[in-house]
C-alpha cells in the first residue's frame, strides 16, 4: 500500500506545474487519500545529496516513477522522459504514473 | 534584456558541427533568418526538434534559413559540449546549421532565456518575431504556428500576425 508521494521540482524549469496537476489527478483517481509531498530544490549540492536527476523527479515510496531515469547525474535541468509511443516529454506519461501507483 | 523589435541581428563567427566556421554573411542570400537559442540535453528542445526540421524542409526552397545556437555552459550541462552537439545533430540528421556559442556572446546579445527560443530576422536583419515556435509542446496539440505564421507573412511581405511570444522550455545555462 502506497504511504509516500514525493514530488522534486526546481523551479528553473517550468514543467513542475503540469507534472504536479496529472500526478494529483491519478492520485485522486485512484482514491489514495494521501497528499503529494512538494520539495523544491535549490542548489547543485541539494540536487547531489537527493540524487535528483531533474525537475520533476516522483518518488513513490522512495522508487522513481521512470526507473530508468533515475540513476542520471543529479543537476538542476529539466528532467528528460520517454513516452511509450517513443516521444520525449519534460513530465512522465499518466501511465507511468499509474503503473508507479499500483 | 531581449533584442527588441527591429533591432539588427548580432554578428557573429560561430564554428558549426559541420567543421565549418558561420558567419552572419553566410546567411546574406536569405530572406527571412531563424535563430534558436537550442541546445542538446532539453527535453522542451527534444519535443519541438521535428517542427524545426520539418520548417526549414518546407521553407528552405523560399528562401529561409534555420540556425540552431547552443550556448550552455558545458560545465553545468556537460551534454551540450561541442563533441556532443556533434552527435546529436548526426544521430538526428539536422538539417539545419547547429552552432556552438562558447563564450555565450550570441545569447547575450540576442538576450536569450530559453531553449527553444525563436528570433525572426527580416531580408535586412531586422528582429520582427521573437519567442515560441508555435503554442504547444505536444504536436498533437499545437493550435497556433507563430513561427510558420511569421514567414508565411513575412515571404509574402506583410507584417508578422504576431511579434512576440512567451518562449516556454529550459533556462540557458550560463556559466558560473
Amino acid at each position: 500500500m502506497t504511504e509516500r508521494i514525493e514530488l522534486l521540482y526546481w523551479d528553473g524549469c517550468p514543467s513542475h506545474p503540469e507534472a504536479l496537476a496529472l500526478l494529483r489527478s491519478v492520485v485522486d483517481e485512484r482514491g489514495l487519500g494521501l497528499e503529494v509531498e512538494l520539495r523544491e530544490v535549490h542548489s547543485d549540492e541539494e540536487a547531489e545529496s537527493l540524487r535528483f536527476p531533474g525537475s520533476p523527479t516522483i518518488r513513490v515510496d522512495g522508487r522513481d516513477v521512470d526507473p530508468a531515469g533515475a540513476d542520471g547525474r543529479p543537476s538542476l535541468s529539466c528532467r528528460i522522459y520517454h513516452l511509450e509511443d517513443g516521444r520525449v516529454s519534460p513530465v512522465p506519461s499518466r501511465k507511468q504514473l499509474e503503473d508507479a501507483l499500483q | 534584456m531581449s533584442l527588441a523589435l527591429q533591432e539588427q541581428a548580432p554578428s557573429f563567427a560561430l564554428p558549426g558541427v559541420d567543421g565549418h566556421e558561420h558567419t552572419l554573411d553566410s546567411y546574406a542570400d536569405a530572406d527571412a533568418l531563424v535563430l534558436i537559442q537550442s541546445c542538446n540535453h532539453c527535453p522542451y528542445v527534444q519535443a519541438w526538434e521535428g517542427r524545426m526540421k520539418a520548417i526549414q524542409r518546407d521553407y528552405a526552397d523560399r528562401g529561409v534559413r534555420v540556425v540552431a545556437l547552443n550556448s550552455n555552459d558545458r560545465v553545468r550541462s556537460p551534454d551540450d559540449s561541442f563533441e556532443e552537439m556533434v552527435a546529436r545533430a548526426e544521430h538526428e540528421g539536422f538539417n539545419f546549421d547547429y552552432l556552438y556559442d562558447r563564450d555565450q556572446s550570441i545569447a547575450r546579445a540576442l538576450g536569450a532565456e530559453r531553449t527553444p527560443e525563436v528570433f525572426v530576422f527580416d531580408r535586412d536583419r531586422r528582429l520582427v518575431y521573437h519567442g515560441a515556435i508555435d503554442d504547444n509542446r505536444d504536436d498533437r496539440q499545437v493550435g497556433r504556428h507563430y513561427l510558420r505564421d511569421t514567414l508565411d507573412a513575412l515571404l509574402g511581405g506583410a507584417a508578422s500576425p504576431i511579434a512576440e511570444t512567451p518562449a516556454v522550455g529550459c533556462t540557458v545555462k550560463w556559466r558560473q
